[in-house]
């Protein structure tokens, strides 16, 4: 397959904070509907690799093409730790702006059935201060699906979610895949993910030590793990 | 053009939502002006020839308070960057932005007029132009106001840097309001008010163009 035939091309991607480098040389291939999941320990370059991505970060080093195309913006959504959200306006009117600059309808009737989809219906009219951290994350994720983009970035989506909500996680994974969206998603959750992706990436230090199956992701992490111990008894 | 409209109605609408700051700018505006009739003391011909300075330096401090508010929930859950990344034009979110600080800094300025009138007594003959000047320099603060408080937002000790970064860049603008602003109150036999004012139309024709270019460099990584 050429470069430009994947949903996601990315050939040496570095980005660097002050003198540390968060991500080093990662070359990374998604093809489109596909899902990847992007493994890691906190501070291996997850968050930024998604971040590059969505074209929320510059690169320093590397190429990256999202359908062959230099330009980022607006062809992934990202739901992230931050969750752009204004804390004085409600849930709908959050999605409302939205919907506003995506030149989408932006009418009540338009967006109830998004916040009943992310279990949000009841409280659509109440101020965001006043939601829970997983509220707010429930929102993002209807921020996101509003945005109705190819490509759908997710950094832990299960992070702030209750856990009987880690199932409704899944199922959205798999209706986003059932769109034929192409999914990246980066988690800790190595085992529960790697039945709903195809491909998976470990980082280390912003480096890609891994790729692979889905599947034998938790192996793979498993070994990682391992052979991290051993040089910390060594 | 749709996406200028659309970044006004966010503004708006979270403007209404703070409206509780809005009024401490104007107690704080309204503070000033009383501080700075009490420096100049019982001199009614001094507080009534002052009237102009201190209603625009007033408006200049208080001005530094919306400015840097208008930016503090962008930052609290990075909402500006979740726009871009929407792939909204930041020429449209800065356009935005500054009609609604324009906006807002008017309402102030008019605000504080009555205030300055009760303070400084000087006579209600041109309070009709003056409000005209008030459009002209308060379009003229909020875009480069607009622009350094989005770049001072990238940083810590925003409340420091805004003032020192904005206010030489106002010099201009504070002279030609001021001047405008007192002849149209004390009086205007040589009409020197409209060349003043159309100073500031000329600052406007600079500022806004310029800062709605520059502001995609400062709010982007």
């Amino acid at each position: 397959m050429s470069e430009n035939s994947f949903a996601i091309y990315a050939r040496g991607l570095s980005k660097r904070y002050g003198r540390s480098w968060a991500l080093a040389g990662v070359d990374l291939c998604v093809e489109a509907g596909r899902a990847l999941v992007v493994a890691g320990r906190n501070g291996s370059g997850k968050s930024t690799l998604l971040r590059l991505l969505a074209g929320s970060l510059r690169p320093d080093q590397g190429e990256l093409r999202i359908f062959g195309d230099e330009r980022r913006k607006g062809r992934a959504a990202l739901v992230a730790h931050a969750a752009f959200l204004y804390e004085t306006l409600t849930g709908l009117e959050n999605l409302q702006v939205v919907a506003r600059f995506l030149h989408k309808p932006s009418g009540r009737a338009d967006l109830e059935p998004l916040l009943d989809r992310v279990g949000l219906a009841k409280r659509g009219d109440d101020p965001v201060q006043s939601y829970s951290a997983g509220m707010r994350k429930r929102l993002s994720i209807a921020r996101a699906l509003l945005q109705d983009a190819p490509i759908v970035l997710l950094d832990e989506p299960y992070g702030q979610i209750d856990p009987p909500g880690f199932a409704w996680i899944d199922a959205l994974i798999g209706q986003l895949r059932a769109q034929g969206k192409t999914v990246v998603l980066a988690s800790h959750q190595v085992e529960r993910l790697a039945g709903l992706c195809d491909r998976a990436l470990l980082l280390e230090s912003g480096r890609a030590v891994w790729s692979g199956s889905a599947a034998e992701l938790p192996a793979a992490f498993a070994r990682l793990e391992g052979q991290r111990r051993e040089r910390m008894a060594g | 053009m749709n996406q200028v409209i659309a970044a006004l109605r966010k503004e708006l609408l979270l403007g209404w939502r703070g409206r509780a700051q809005a009024m401490a700018v104007i107690v704080f505006g309204s503070t000033l002006l009383l501080l700075l009739s009490f420096a100049v003391g019982p001199n009614a011909t001094a507080l009534r020839q002052l009237s102009g300075g201190f209603l625009w330096v007033s408006l200049l401090f208080a001005s530094t308070l919306s400015l840097a508010e208008s930016f503090r929930q962008e930052r609290e859950q990075r909402a500006l960057e979740g726009l871009l990344l929407l792939g909204a034009h930041p020429a449209a979110l800065f356009y935005g932005k500054a009609l609604a600080n324009w906006l807002q800094l008017f309402v102030v300025g008019a605000a504080l007029v009555p205030v300055m009138i009760v303070l400084y007594d000087p006579g209600l003959s041109g309070i009709g132009r003056l409000l005209g000047v008030l459009a002209l320099g308060t379009a003229a603060l909020s875009a480069p106001g607009t622009l350094h408080a989005g770049l001072a937002a990238q940083v810590r000790a925003q409340q420091v840097l805004l003032p020192l970064l904005l206010f030489p860049l106002m010099v201009p603008v504070l002279i030609a309001s001021v001047r405008a602003s007192s002849l149209l109150l004390l009086g205007d036999p040589m009409g020197q008010a409209a060349s003043w004012a159309l100073l500031l139309v000329a600052c406007n024709g600079i500022f806004w163009p310029l800062c709605g270019l520059l502001f995609g460099y400062v709010i982007e990584e």
